[in-house]
């Protein structure tokens, strides 16, 4: 169980409002009347069998997708169509579920890239590494050196990314989406593919992000331990449907919960 | 610069001093962000006399005992910097321990304050904190995941570090009452046996023995030192902070421990100590790279290490080599030599230093050869380090050198004694144990057998409690003979019997991994570890091994009787998961000579084979049982006047 306390979430304010989205793709029918309200400082799982629209609903949030019905509010403002530098801009940050991170940068490099947004830029300085250039180049590189210090992975600040071990990687994109400093972070199955160990690493990296720097956390995972243990509130989708939304002791009792993952028989 | 260590004689007057006279200089690094931040002598010292203050007001006085937890961090060293100055006696613990080791450590210690370096450690504070009444704050460096943490006990020591308060005591007097007789410091042996002692070390220990040592070394305000060794361990305590504070070099603190190869190769520390395990882990991993090289690199490799094993010894000795070697050897340093100890962040190495357990000779050596003044020193914590120690130009990879200067040392009843000014003051609150060690002339007991050579040297043989005796009466060390037979390489684990018997025997455990690199080669097929093991040609392979040690140990009077006679191959890799071994890989005698008496029984009974069946534990805990007709094979005795010639 997380160790927050439930009713500070419960009581704080709704950062994005998802009112009845319906998503489809031609005939296929991803998403079917969602609702979904996204707390300020929450970790929200979302889960599901294959094929349930978890991704889907990821993309709604991040803006990718826009659905052909319903509304999506951020900050109690109605959001339309957005291009994706804006989506950094407003403050969401993702990582992916194949890791794309750039192989030939190092690790410094690439979390130096989720700094972009943030950079103002002046060709003439950056070249002679003086003024705005310069202050920015040391500003930005701090602020990388902090997430590689929170990460935990110094000693593998200079490597290449396509030598590291995929655990690593997905340590690397986490930090890439840290540098952008976000407010809400999506994470696309962060802990697949990994051995107990990193899994328990993620999980406390997860945690600290979210208690440290107050970041509302979504994330989509198959590993129902990790979802119990770390979530404030776990969401269940079925067949693009919502069928449950609570915190993990309730949605674990809850029947349509079981038959939707162990089938009716 | 020559400084007079009689009127500065305790660590916080030299401090003062070093805040005067290496003004400027750097005294720690940490790698932080991934730069070097350096903290300077003066700073230091005015951090230190912060801090001390902050102590004095959370209710630190003299004599109080003060615990230091983590890996080594500068604000660690800057605690134990601190609380000298109160006249306080530091206690670091080794920061692996589990909460029950370091609440026996903390109750026994009466510890008032604790300075942890992190999350991990304070959590380990918090769960015992209620079976410790008398300790009264925690504070922590790092602030990492501590923020939430709503407990009243708990500081950050950058609060201490950044308050601007009056003060309410005045240091400067409080350095000046700190005498050589005071305890500097507070260290609790590892206790492979029974529970942890507190060893009480005196500045006057410390100081005496230091300057020595720094004499010997001439080590001064340019050295570099990498501090990545316990801070509980009393070598941290010496090679790092007494030797810093006495030359003014720097120590320099790895960003992780995960980095720390890393930062040597940025740093290149002058002064290098490291017990055996890492020189051979080094070696060994050198050597499968190198492998892996072009054949024209490979060659080059091999043809200069030839060079190196035959004149780097003595040009490092300083000995008479002809000019045309040295030119060869000059060539090969620029070729391979040099390039090496670059990637392993030896190039500025001047000194470097290896103890604890014995060293293969062959590594020994190698690092020699590459220019490398690997030396091997004898100690302990009681004696403040030092006892024995190798000098330039007179280093014998067999032995742990003459004795140390002002150290005494001799040998009765085959166990090493020594006294000296590095002779500890006592065991903390434990007047037997005390009593037990130091004998009323001073003599301190080491518990280790070793004899003293023609040269003067030290040799250790074993812990005087598993020497015995054959039934000639010589003596049996089987740690010795174990360890000789280790040395190979493909040996992995070996345990000798012989005591009240008529001559030696000996179990081998192969090493996998080196035994299969050289089955491959030599096309013998095998399915797994006991088919390995039981084949005649490794049998073969490894009573080659054996008989270059017989044929070592009839050079050496007292040791002639020990060749071993009889050897087998165990068909299972001793485990510490079936109690065989400790969990820090030291063979269990006693268990093993039960569990497999029957082996035992078949050696002197002069049998040639012999079937065993034993109950092995897999690693998740289900029980099986494996079962091999062992073979013995027997080996050559070699008399002492059969001398290879």
């Amino acid at each position: 169980m997380s160790l927050k306390n439930q009713n500070l979430i419960s009581k704080s304010e709704v950062i994005m409002n998802i009112k009845n989205i319906n998503l489809s793709f031609g005939g296929l029918k991803a998403l079917s009347g969602v609702s979904l309200q996204i707390k300020k400082g929450e970790i929200l799982a979302i889960i599901g069998p294959n094929g349930a629209g978890k991704s889907s609903m990821l993309n709604v949030i991040s803006g990718i997708y826009v659905p052909q019905e319903g509304v999506v509010e951020w900050k109690g403002k109605r959001r339309n169509k957005i291009a994706p530098h804006d989506i950094a801009r407003m403050g969401i940050a993702r990582t992916f579920q194949n890791i794309a991170l750039f192989k030939g940068m190092s690790a410094l490099e690439n979390i130096l890239t989720g700094r972009n947004i943030l950079m103002k830029r002046n060709l003439f300085m950056e070249m002679l590494y003086m003024g705005l250039g310069r202050r920015q180049e040391e500003e930005h590189r701090k602020k990388a050196e902090e997430i590689i210090d929170f990460l935990e992975i110094q000693s593998i600040r200079k490597t290449p990314v396509a030598r590291l071990p995929y655990g690593m990687q997905k340590r690397v994109e986490l930090g890439r989406a840290l540098a952008l400093e976000p407010e809400l972070l999506l994470l696309d199955e962060p802990m697949a593919g990994m051995n107990v160990e990193e899994k328990e690493d993620m999980c406390r990296f997860v945690l600290d992000v979210n208690e440290q720097f107050g970041t509302t956390i979504v994330l989509i995972e198959h590993d129902m331990g990790v979802v119990m243990d770390i979530s404030d509130r776990v969401v269940v989708l079925d067949y693009g449907i919502k069928i449950a939304d609570g915190t993990p002791d309730k949605v674990r009792s809850e029947k349509k919960v079981i038959d939707a993952y162990l089938g009716v028989g | 610069m020559k400084r007079d260590f009689v009127a500065l004689d305790t660590f916080p007057k030299i401090l003062k001093n070093n805040a005067e006279i290496y003004k400027g200089r750097p005294s720690i690094r940490e790698k932080e962000y991934g730069i070097w931040q350096t903290t300077t002598w003066d700073a230091f010292y005015n951090r230190a006399l912060l801090l001390a203050e902050g102590f004095y007001d959370s209710g630190l006085r003299r004599g109080d005992k003060i615990a230091i937890i983590g890996d080594n961090r500068p604000n660690l060293y800057l605690s134990i910097a601190s609380a000298q100055i109160l006249g306080a006696i530091p206690v670091p613990c080794y920061q692996d321990s589990v909460a029950s080791e370091i609440e026996y450590i903390l109750e026994h210690a009466e510890a008032k304050l604790a300075i942890v370096e992190n999350q991990e450690q304070v959590d380990k504070l918090l769960e015992i904190k209620e079976k410790l009444p008398l300790l009264k704050n925690i504070f922590y460096d790092d602030p990492r995941g501590l923020e939430k943490y709503d407990v009243k006990e708990i500081c950050s020591l950058d609060v201490i570090l950044d308050k601007n308060r009056e003060m309410n005591i005045d240091l400067d007097k409080e350095i000046n009452k700190t005498s050589k007789d005071d305890i500097s410091i507070m260290l609790y042996t590892s206790g492979t046996t029974g529970r942890p002692k507190g060893v009480l070390l005196s500045y006057n220990n410390i100081v005496s023995v230091t300057s020595i040592a720094c004499e010997i070394e001439k080590t001064g305000p340019d050295d570099e030192v990498v501090a990545y060794l316990p801070m509980a361990w009393v070598g941290d305590n010496i090679f790092c902070v007494a030797q810093s504070y006495i030359s003014g070099f720097c120590i320099n603190c790895p960003e992780s421990r995960d980095t720390l190869t890393l930062d040597m190769r940025e740093i290149g520390p002058t002064y290098y100590f490291a017990p055996p395990r890492v020189w051979e882990g080094m070696h060994t991993q050198l050597m499968v790279r190198m492998q892996d090289a072009s054949k024209v690199k490979l060659w080059a490799f091999n043809f200069f290490m030839k060079v190196a094993k035959k004149w780097g010894n003595p040009i490092l000795d300083k000995k008479n080599v002809p000019i045309l070697a040295r030119l060869l050897y000059g060539l090969g340093y620029f070729l391979i030599y040099g390039p090496l100890k670059n990637n392993l962040g030896l190039t500025r190495v001047r000194m470097a230093y290896t103890a604890g357990e014995a060293m293969g000779p062959d590594t020994f050596l190698f690092y020699r050869s590459l220019g490398i003044n690997l030396k091997v020193l004898y100690g302990q914590t009681e004696a403040t380090v030092f006892v024995s120690l190798h000098r330039d130009g007179d280093v014998d990879p067999n032995t742990v050198g003459p004795a140390f200067p002002g150290v005494d040392i001799k040998v009765t009843d085959g166990e090493v004694f020594y006294k000296g000014s590095g002779v500890f003051k006592g065991y903390y609150k434990n007047e037997d144990a005390t009593k037990e060690t130091i004998d009323k002339e001073g003599w301190v007991k080491t518990g280790d057998a070793g004899v003293i050579d023609n040269n003067g040297h030290l040799k250790i043989i074993d812990r005087a409690k598993d020497v015995g005796k054959l039934n000639s009466g010589n003596m049996f060390a089987p740690k010795y003979i174990e360890n000789k037979l280790k040395f190979c390489g493909i040996i992995k684990e070996a345990v000798a019997f012989g005591d009240n018997k008529d001559f030696v025997t000996c179990f081998v455990n192969i090493d996998l991994d080196a035994v299969a690199s050289w089955a491959e080669r030599n096309n013998v097929a095998y399915s797994g570890y006991i088919d390995l093991a039981g084949q005649s040609s490794v049998y073969d392979l490894i009573a080659m091994e054996i008989d270059k040690v017989n044929r070592d140990l009839s050079q050496d009077t007292e040791l002639n009787d020990s060749q071993i006679k009889r050897f087998l191959i165990l068909h299972k890799e001793l485990d510490a998961d079936d109690g065989e071994l400790t969990r820090t890989n030291k063979v269990r005698r006693g268990l093993i000579s039960e569990r497999y008496c029957m082996l035992v029984d078949a050696f002197y009974n002069n049998k040639n084979n012999c079937f065993i069946e034993t109950e092995v534990t897999f690693e998740d805990g289900r029980k099986g049982s494996i079962s091999a007709d062992l073979k013995i094979k027997d080996m050559n005795i070699y008399d002492l006047k059969d001398q290879v010639a």
